[in-house]
């Protein structure tokens, strides 16, 4: 009776336990083993462009660059799997920075102040929160609206003035390193933040129900996960982060203007897309996220390094994006038809290519007329 | 709780309920309302909003808008979304000055025609990303966003092209008033009428809104689904390309950052007017009339004097109002139906 019982819970444990093993290659065909590829690939090239591209003050000096939108990713990757999206971070950010400089120049003691910000934009995100969760209104309508909200008000709390003459203690969040290493104090923050996110997205209960919210919402709902809950917290902990990342950008520059940190909400959107989030919601790892960040970094540095300027970077920023998520839907749809060509998919990519090339050549001859000419 | 109210009062708020039944079956009933509220309001503290001259500046500059909001309110009833137009009015706004520049005896009619292929070549790319690549639109026109900034940029090397630079007979294309109206008004009105045409009277127009509300039923009962969606974001893209032409022409000048931030009004003012998000619902009025509150609010905002810095908040959170009330007045409308 006994032994019987035993081999049975043992026998259950074999099944709850192991995961069915998988090839050695199926293991490699994942996303992130793609973007640690591409992160190899611009590595090298740019080492091969410049030479100093691995310099290490440099690169200290770059990745704190980014880590304000790595601040902001981490709960744009929780939004995104659960089918929602907040565009409102960048704005949230500015108006929590603004208020925050706004009071030091009325006076009041820095830390109190940047308390503050923190609490106003934990409240932007709770306004969110609330339309999102609770009015039942489109992530996207609610977020589009405060996004104007809240960057207005903090043009409303500067105007036209800039908050500054920050304390040391304080610049030291975004300009400090860490025990005289070359590690800026804002990439340590990062990374402590991003493993607590990262565990709480795949090694808890609450972590599940994300996922199950961005597959299915009305399921969860009927399943008894309080979803309207899970969504308002979500919201407030985005506001907190974006409230977070201002303050760093912030003590990084050692001022506060209110057009801070404008059109981020784009980058952290993009960083989470690369990383293989699904924008409808319900797949997608942090360790994705978090190698995507890394690699728009280290393209940026190159190709400032190289002179380029940031806007047309975001001409190659906004293929990569694109072309993430093209190639491997146009393989499959390439292996699905498995080689068999009727005259009109011939014809069809012909013609729009032509219309390209017209378009280009139109281009850079109506460029050149002026350029040249002066 | 009809039973504990006294009689009278019963009959009075059926009555009244019954009226606003009638007003909100048509779906521009609640943001009509909000715009004659608004109105009235900025009258009592500013005499000066309700002069003809008045009305005549806020009809020039929603006229841009309002072309740009019909197209993205044809992307949006097909559950979709371009968040690119701005970059694609940028991008043809400088490369149709260039060529302005280059050749000011060119014909009018040649330049506007010339910025629509331009605007549709840019429309066509995204599109094609969306149906032949199966790229979700919110990305695929977040990543167009970026490039085709980034090529303006590149274009023209961060120049600008100012007004002394652009021929007296563009600059009158958007100004002149040989119809008593300016050109400006009459090309928005003119987009409007096809659009509603386009949208109500042909079968590709329906087509839109059917592969928006069920897009499997759409697919079996014979609609080419990527064709509907591929042909969105071509007129999408001619629209902003007119919409560009007209931009350079009005504000004289085609720079590197024309435009920048323009979808989300062109979002806000579909939406406001009714524009369902997840598809199949959108009615031309409904846009114009969330086109001009977007229009008044911001002159009312200068009219009642509030400060410049203010405005921006005001009118986002003018937006999340109507949003809210639409909700609110569809809520009330449901329950009243059961």
């Amino acid at each position: 009776m006994n032994s019987i019982s035993a081999s049975e819970s043992k026998f259950a444990v074999t099944i709850s336990d192991k995961a069915p093993s998988r090839s050695f290659l199926a293991r490699f065909q994942r996303w992130e083993w793609m973007l640690v590829g591409l992160i190899l690939l611009d590595v090298f090239i740019n080492t091969r462009l410049s030479p100093f591209f691995l310099d290490a003050r440099n690169l200290s000096r770059t990745s704190s660059d980014f880590m304000e939108i790595g601040l902001m990713m981490l709960p744009m990757v929780f939004i995104i799997i659960t089918g929602n999206i907040d565009l409102s971070v960048a704005s949230n950010m500015g108006m929590s920075a603004s208020f925050m400089g706004l009071l030091h120049n009325m006076g009041v003691n820095i830390w109190v102040a940047a308390l503050a910000g923190l609490l106003l934009g934990t409240l932007g995100g709770l306004l969110n929160g609330y339309l999102i969760a609770r009015v039942k209104l489109p992530a996207l309508v609610v977020t589009l609206g405060t996004y104007a909200f809240y960057r207005g008000i903090a043009y409303g709390f500067l105007g036209d003035q800039a908050a500054r003459g920050y304390p040391e203690a304080f610049t030291y969040f975004g300009q400090g390193r860490v025990f005289g290493s070359l590690i800026p104090f804002s990439v340590v923050l990062f990374i402590i933040m991003a493993v607590i996110f990262g565990l709480i997205l795949h090694r808890t209960t609450f972590g599940r129900y994300l996922y199950s919210i961005g597959n299915n919402e009305n399921a969860t709902t009927y399943s008894g996960v309080p979803v309207e809950k899970i969504k308002f917290m979500l919201y407030a902990l985005s506001g907190f982060m974006a409230a977070l990342a201002g303050l760093i950008l912030a003590a990084r520059f050692g001022s506060t203007r209110p057009d801070i940190g404008t059109g981020l909400e784009l980058s952290v959107i993009t960083a989470a897309v690369l990383g293989g989030i699904e924008i409808n919601g319900g797949k997608g790892t942090m360790g994705g996220a978090v190698l995507s960040l890394l690699l728009i970094g280290l393209m940026r540095f190159g190709m400032g390094l190289l002179n380029i300027q940031g806007q047309v970077q975001g001409i190659a920023l906004g293929m990569l994006l694109i072309l993430s998520i093209l190639v491997p839907s146009l393989i499959r749809s390439i292996s699905s038809v498995g080689g068999k060509f009727d005259r009109r998919a011939v014809l069809a990519p012909v013609v729009f290519l032509l219309i390209f090339t017209l378009f280009f050549i139109f281009f850079f001859w109506s460029r050149s007329l002026v350029i040249a000419g002066g | 709780m009809a039973v504990q109210n006294p009689p009278v009062v019963q009959g009075s708020s059926s009555s009244l309920r019954r009226i606003l039944l009638t007003l909100v079956r048509f779906r521009e009933a609640g943001i009509s309302i909000f715009i004659l509220i608004l109105m009235t309001a900025v009258t009592l503290r500013a005499p000066s909003f309700l002069t003809l001259n008045n009305f005549n500046d806020i009809l020039l500059n929603i006229s841009i808008l309002s072309i740009v909001a019909l197209a993205q309110t044809m992307v949006i009833i097909t559950h979709g979304i371009d968040l690119s137009v701005s970059s694609m009015i940028g991008l043809v706004a400088m490369m149709v000055a260039f060529v302005v520049k280059q050749n000011p005896e060119m014909s009018i009619l040649v330049v506007i025609l010339l910025g629509m292929a331009l605007g549709a070549v840019l429309g066509m790319f995204n599109g094609l990303i969306i149906t032949y690549g199966n790229v979700p639109p919110i990305i695929a026109t977040l990543g167009t966003l970026s490039i085709y900034r980034g090529l303006v940029f590149f274009y023209s090397q961060g120049t600008w092209i100012n007004s002394f630079e652009l021929p007296r007979g563009f600059k009158l294309l958007s100004k002149g008033t040989p119809l008593g109206l300016p050109n400006i008004v009459i090309f928005a009105i003119v987009v409007a009428l096809i659009v509603y045409y386009f949208l109500n009277h042909t079968r590709t127009g329906r087509d839109i809104f059917a592969v928006g509300s069920n897009p499997d039923a759409a697919q079996f009962a014979g609609i080419r689904k990527q064709r509907i969606v591929f042909i969105v974001y071509l007129l999408s893209g001619l629209l902003s390309g007119l919409a560009a032409v007209l931009w350079a022409s009005r504000f004289e000048s085609a720079q590197t950052n024309t435009a920048l931030g323009f979808e989300l009004q062109t979002v806000a003012a579909s939406v406001v007017g009714g524009v369902s998000i997840s598809g199949g619902v959108g009615t031309v009025p409904g846009v114009l009339l969330g086109a001009l509150l977007l229009g008044i609010i911001q002159n009312s905002l200068t009219l009642i004097r509030i400060s410049p810095f203010w405005q921006l908040a005001a009118q986002g959170l003018l937006i999340l109002i109507a949003v809210m009330s639409d909700k609110w007045i569809l809520n009330s409308v449901e329950r009243s139906k059961r």
